[in-house]
């Protein structure tokens, strides 16, 4: 953030974000114990995951409010990483 | 007198992402922890796939004593959080009490783990060394967990800092560095805990 954006910058409702996470992660553990098929299991934990990696990212870091070209700058590792495994995986089974 | 331009005295390019020169660095540290734990988790999810027999979450690890671990690193960070929130309104009481909070949920949070790796260890039989399952799960957890250990450390030095006056109203940029870490630390967790333990 710039710096006149850091001395007004009004901080967001943290205790909501902290019961939105302890939600998702009693979802998350109800979700194992759920009889459905593998992979609907495996999709709901993966987009729950996702959803509370995204909530501490955004509120929690701040990047929520951070210019777009440093989220860019952040969100370029994580993308290439997911690249890099699945080219893994699709070498091995060649 | 003429003033000759200097590169900070173009508007845009003294900081041309928006944040001080710290906080981009502890970005771009966390962008290399990003890969150092994405090659971890790749080569569990690689070699996972790549294993005929694997044991079914809640076989061997003891789901809801993590689900309550998960649950103490998620209170660290929101305690975390609003440490930085009180540094940045000047309010010294509550980020001594905060940070001491997130140092003991941080000790609270190693603690279950070592008496989790206690437990696989002598009462499972699931050495590092014994198979495959055993080495990805002691490697992922035991990184994260020396992260959590540094993390905590860094934590404590915040903590007697606190006490000794160091931060104010306009002066608290470690409490919110120590924060991003902090951060990133849970949010690995968030992660690993899915893949390891759920999945």
């Amino acid at each position: 953030m710039d710096q006149e954006k850091v001395e007004n910058f009004t901080h967001p409702n943290y205790v909501a974000v902290w019961i939105w996470l302890l939600v998702l992660t009693v979802l998350e553990v109800c979700a194992l114990y759920l009889p459905c098929a593998k992979v609907v299991k495996i999709s709901a934990l993966v987009f729950l995951a996702i959803t509370k990696a995204l909530l501490v990212a955004m509120y929690f870091m701040h990047l929520k409010f951070e210019r777009l070209v440093l989220i860019a700058v952040i969100v370029y590792p994580v993308v290439l990483s997911l690249v890099l495994t699945l080219l893994t995986r699709l070498s091995l089974k060649i | 007198m003429s003033h000759a331009a200097t590169a900070s005295d173009v508007k845009g390019l003294s900081h041309p992402l928006g944040v001080n020169n710290a906080k981009l660095c502890m970005w771009l540290f966390l962008c290399s922890e990003v890969m150092f734990f994405a090659g971890l988790i790749g080569s569990y999810i690689v070699l996972r796939l790549g294993s005929l027999t694997w044991p079914t979450p809640g076989e061997i690890l003891n789901i809801p004593l993590t689900g309550v671990n998960t649950f103490i690193l998620i209170c660290s960070s929101v305690t975390m959080v609003k440490a930085f929130a009180w540094a940045h309104m000047g309010n010294q009481t509550k980020i001594k009490r905060h940070l001491f909070l997130t140092f003991l949920f941080g000790v609270i949070f190693l603690s279950i783990q070592a008496i989790e790796y206690y437990k696989l260890y002598h009462h499972h039989g699931l050495h590092p060394s014994g198979n495959l399952y055993g080495t990805c799960f002691y490697i992922l957890t035991g990184f994260h967990g020396c992260h959590v250990l540094g993390g905590v450390i860094a934590v404590f030095v915040l903590w007697i800092r606190s006490l000794l006056g160091h931060f104010t109203k306009g002066r608290h940029a470690p409490v919110e560095l120590v924060g991003l870490y902090w951060h990133f630390v849970d949010l690995v967790w968030i992660i690993l805990f899915t893949i390891v333990y759920l999945i």
